[in-house]
């Protein structure tokens, strides 16, 4: 024969199963391969990061801004510490405790004209009877996403297990469920709020249920169309063919198959309740004061906002930002779960 | 049929940029499409044919790399070179394609008629009413009975098979050059599946536009194609005229494909199935790709790449079986009955 | 024919289903059906999209009511099955799906599908037994241990086929409906998983109710055929009978259908069209036998028209 090896040219035959099933490709959970693509948005990844941060700051903020701190004023010295623009101790313009009065030519030096003490200076500056806003919007901030956040929860709970249960049930199981659903709908929520506030006292607490109240509508209907899908997949026949239960059905195939959809709708619905909050209180159906949230905040002090500007920018600043993220991350998620982007 | 090539395919690759690496779909195709002839593509899904299909309508995904040195010669210029406002115009006008699922290639909002009018008022410039006369002629064409009654019909409206010959019409109303059907009957029934290959077939001589026939059921195959190319890992394998596929494969992977189905004449017994798996492309094996599952794979196979050795002057096989060197193999008794079949044909020619 | 009587392990009896009853959109998804099944054998039920044929094999499994009409698995009516004999029979008849995408959860590891008919029975003692168990079944399939870890959308096709069928096999089941278990597949696929189902018909003496809308497959591998059409069995026999001597003209259209990979024939090829008149012109008819085991749905008069045409 020719120069190549005569081995090169004799039969060896087909390899064995290892080598021609074998996968190259890591193996990847849905979530690890979501997660991946989630890491490809870095929008979503600040916006992540950032909503971790604020939520670790209002948590940890309990240990060294209590609510009474922030609540107290000195009512003997309230004419030295009002509505003290914010100082940061360094010669920044608008942020040196200097504040130019509507008609004024010049800025004064706010601080030094009330009397108050050399070395004393308010980093976010002071609302109308004295107290810190630097304070007053931690505890804004806490309380804003405590209820945004419960509400939500609520929402969740209640809207998932309610969806799964319609839909797996399916015939007039669902369609009453359906029915009540829509009678729910067509209540205003203001009609509802004002009711629970005669009910239960404008709290936090009927704030909460308020918002959980007409906010798992919502996600009761998305879950039940979703589960009205999922449950005629085959491998939801095949566990049904086995045996399996429908709670374990629920739990093991429906309810995960649809997680992302949920987180999403979670993401998207945190910052609507935090937005309806703030309606709520600027109707003066929110908070009681003292406390303070973002939106209680932001309507007390809007009447000065030509005068003090900063009290109303503060708090919205926060509040925007922070629904923002939410809504940023609730959007990457979003492309990070959709099967279609998948391909890659 | 001397070659008058209106479409050059030369070097042509396609990569994946993923998070997992590199997939090498399409790993150097080459072949011409002539003027008038369909050209049936076989392969497996994975193969890399329906890519193949995307890039030549410019459809690929966004993280598709294509080497400069790749060519798609129509009308004397590179496809690949095309912007995208340039592959408008050819896509659906001079090139046009039936996708496999006919109902999510129809818009289920518009009329039917209205979506077979639509490339004539875009491509062609007609007048709507006189786009709709032609659509109407169209629907007829392609067997829609009391098509007056049907043309302002929504997608849903109609069955699988008479949604398919819609899709025909469409991809038939700016009379393209060449028409790439991608597993255009798989969805369907297999008496539906009949009448729209007739169909085709017919509109095919009446048109004499060149056909891409993109599958995996060789049956088919054999009742469309005049010339048949089979893909295996990105590659082409073997290609020839169908007589000289179907009756002297020389390719192992053709032998397995050909054997896999039952004919008319396998009665009892195992069918014999190619084993295992199509390989990853991400690490494409070193060699001849289809070694890990060839029964008659050399070990030259796993070292080097067989090049295309030629068998007659119209039908190349890539693999080393065919080199000077190799054993003799017996193949299948399912293709020796081929080949003995191929022997009396040419036989017949001599006389 | 003159072996012991082979057992009977399904009997269907004039079964009915229909979907939206009594509304305009009323849907006779099965209409009046009967066949058995006999033990040990592998029925084929051939039919193009809408015959009825996934139904009836839903319908088996208990996850439609049928309208009218009895399903009797082992002699016994299983719409009357609760508790312990509905476990029971729910291991016995398992289900392997046409969409092998579709038919596996993605979020869960490829064990943990395989085994989810072990841990509802629970049929392991423990975790090492399960996962012993899980291992055998991925080697009967042809799979490997790695393959264990991993989630269904990095395999391809027929490696999901395969592991539908493990997790089918995994309750040690005596009948499997395959619902068209191939026609997602690629051809050369195909072989494969029919090979590997005949293989473990013998080796686990099974019975499989084949539901396929291709013949030539069909013919490959069922001991018996039933041909459907718009909710209603037209033909019933032996597979050789039905696909050398069709009766019915819808058979003999369907069989004119298929194409053959075989350039010649399919050049010669003529496609039978089926007029549909005959199951329309609301005739009474009635399963004839026309020969020994294979019966068509006829009068009289066209049973021995159909008789004096077979070839």
């Amino acid at each position: 024969m020719m120069t190549a090896n005569t081995e090169d040219f004799v039969i060896v035959g087909a390899k064995n199963s290892d080598a021609n099933e074998h996968i190259s490709k890591p193996a990847l959970s849905f979530w690890q391969d979501a997660w991946r693509r989630l890491k490809l948005n870095k929008l979503a990844v600040i916006s992540m990061w950032f909503l971790i941060l604020i939520l670790a700051f209002a948590v940890i903020s309990n240990i060294f801004v209590p609510q009474k701190d922030a609540n107290a004023f000195n009512s003997d010295k309230v004419g030295v510490y009002k509505n003290l623009p914010p100082n940061s101790g360094l010669p920044i313009p608008g942020w040196d405790g200097k504040i130019k009065a509507p008609g004024d030519n010049a800025s004064t030096d706010v601080y030094e004209s009330q009397g108050v003490p050399d070395g004393e200076k308010f980093i976010l500056g002071t609302d109308n009877i004295g107290r810190s806003v630097a304070k007053r919007v931690t505890v804004g901030l806490r309380i804003s996403l405590l209820v945004a956040i419960v509400a939500t929860l609520i929402d969740l709970l209640i809207g998932v297990a309610y969806g799964v249960f319609a839909g797996w049930k399916g015939g007039w199981i669902d369609n009453t469920m359906q029915r009540i659903i829509e009678i729910l709908s067509s209540i205003p929520n203001l009609i509802i709020v004002t009711m629970l506030g005669l009910l239960l006292g404008n709290g936090i607490l009927s704030i909460i249920l308020a918002i959980a109240m007409t906010g798992w509508l919502g996600m009761a209907r998305q879950v039940r169309n979703m589960t009205l899908s999922l449950k005629e997949r085959d491998y939801v026949l095949a566990a049904q063919s086995l045996g399996e239960s429908s709670f374990k059905i629920a739990i093991k195939h429906l309810i995960p198959n649809m997680a992302g959809t949920i987180i999403v709708q979670v993401m998207m619905t945190v910052p609507t309740a935090i937005m309806f909050e703030a309606v709520l209180s600027a109707i003066n159906l929110g908070v009681k004061p003292p406390t303070a949230s973002l939106g209680s905040l932001i309507s007390d002090a809007q009447a000065m906002l030509q005068f003090y500007p900063y009290q109303v920018l503060i708090p919205s600043a926060i509040l925007v930002v922070v629904s923002l993220a939410f809504v940023l991350l609730g959007d990457g998620l979003r492309d990070a779960f959709d099967p279609r982007a998948s391909e890659d | 049929m001397m070659s008058n090539p209106i479409l050059k395919v030369e070097n042509l690759h396609v990569n994946f940029n993923t998070y997992a690496g590199t997939v090498q779909a399409i790993r150097d195709v080459s072949f011409d499409l002539n003027k008038g002839e369909t050209l049936a593509i076989v392969g497996e899904s994975g193969s890399g044919k329906s890519v193949t299909t995307k890039t030549l309508m410019g459809l690929n995904a966004k993280n598709a790399v294509i080497p400069e040195n790749s060519r798609l010669i129509f009308k004397d210029r590179n496809l690949l070179d095309l912007k995208e406002e340039e592959w408008q115009s050819v896509r659906g006008n001079e090139i046009a394609m039936i996708f496999q699922d006919p109902m999510t290639s129809l818009d289920p909002t518009m009329k039917i008629g209205m979506q077979i009018a639509e490339p004539l008022i875009k491509h062609r410039h007609i007048k709507k009413e006189a786009a709709l006369t032609r659509a109407l002629e169209l629907m007829k064409g392609v067997g829609i009975p009391n098509a007056e009654e049907h043309i302002n019909d929504y997608p849903h409206q109609w069955s699988g098979g008479m949604r398919q010959r819609a899709v025909v019409a469409i991809a038939l109303a700016a009379d393209p050059e060449i028409l790439i059907a991608d597993e255009p009957t798989t969805a369907l029934d297999v008496t539906i599946q009949a009448q729209i290959l007739t169909l085709m077939k017919k509109l095919q001589q009446e048109t004499e536009s060149s056909i891409i026939f993109i599958t995996h059921d060789l049956g088919v195959v054999a009742g469309m194609a005049d010339r048949v190319a089979v893909m295996y890992a990105g590659k082409i394998v073997e290609y020839g005229t169908v007589d000289e596929i179907f009756f002297n494969p020389q390719h192992p992977y053709t032998w397995g494909l050909l054997n896999s189905m039952p004919t008319t004449d396998t009665q009892v017994g195992t069918l014999e199935a190619i084993p295992g798996t199509p390989p990853d492309l991400l690490e494409p094996p070193k060699g001849d790709a289809f070694a890990a599952r060839n029964v008659y794979a050399l070990g030259i196979d796993s070292k080097q790449e067989p090049p295309f050795f030629k068998v007659s002057e119209t039908h190349f096989a890539a693999t080393w079986l065919l080199d000077e060197r190799a054993p003799k193999v017996i193949p299948p008794v399912q293709i020796q009955k081929r080949w003995a079949h191929w022997l009396e044909m040419q036989g017949q020619e001599a006389y | 024919m003159t072996e012991s009587i082979p057992k009977k392990l399904i009997e269907l009896k004039d079964l009915q289903l229909y979907f939206n009853q009594g509304k305009a959109n009323e849907v006779r998804a099965i209409d009046h059906v009967s066949f058995d099944i006999y033990e040990g054998e592998i029925f084929g039920l051939v039919g193009e999209s809408g015959s009825g044929k996934t139904t009836i094999g839903r319908s088996i499994l208990k996850l439609y009511e049928p309208t009218a009409g009895d399903i009797l698995f082992e002699g016994k009516d299983i719409s009357y099955l609760k508790g312990k004999q509905l476990s029971d029979f729910r291991k016995k008849a398992q289900m392997i799906f046409q969409d092998p995408q579709a038919s596996l959860n993605g979020r869960m590891k490829v064990r943990d599908i395989i085994a989810e008919g072990i841990d509802v029975n629970k049929l392991a003692t423990s975790k090492s037994d399960r996962d012993q168990k899980v291992q055998k079944l991925l080697d009967l399939v042809g799979l490997n241990k790695d393959h264990a870890t991993r989630y269904p959308h990095e395999f391809s096709g027929g490696q999901r086929q395969r592991i539908g069928i493990a997790r089918a096999l995994a309750v040690d089941p005596k009948f499997i409906i395959a619902d068209e278990p191939i026609s997602a597949l690629d051809v050369s696929i195909q072989a494969q998983v029919v090979n590997l189902m005949k293989e473990l018909q013998k080796r686990h003496s099974l019975t499989y109710l084949f539901i396929a809308h291709d013949l030539s497959m069909v013919k490959y591998i069922s001991d018996r055929i039933g041909v459907m059409h718009w909710g209603k069995l037209l033909e019933i026999g032996s597979a050789d009978a039905v696909y050398n001597h069709p009766l019915h003209p819808y058979t003999k259209s369907l069989l004119s259908a298929i194409p053959v990979p075989d350039p010649e024939v399919e050049k010669a090829r003529q496609h039978i069209d089926y007029d549909t008149h005959i199951e329309t012109d609301g005739k009474e008819r009635t399963m004839i036998e026309v020969n020994e085991g294979h019966f068509v749905l006829a009068t009289a008069e066209e049973a021995a028209e159909y008789k004096a045409q077979q070839i």
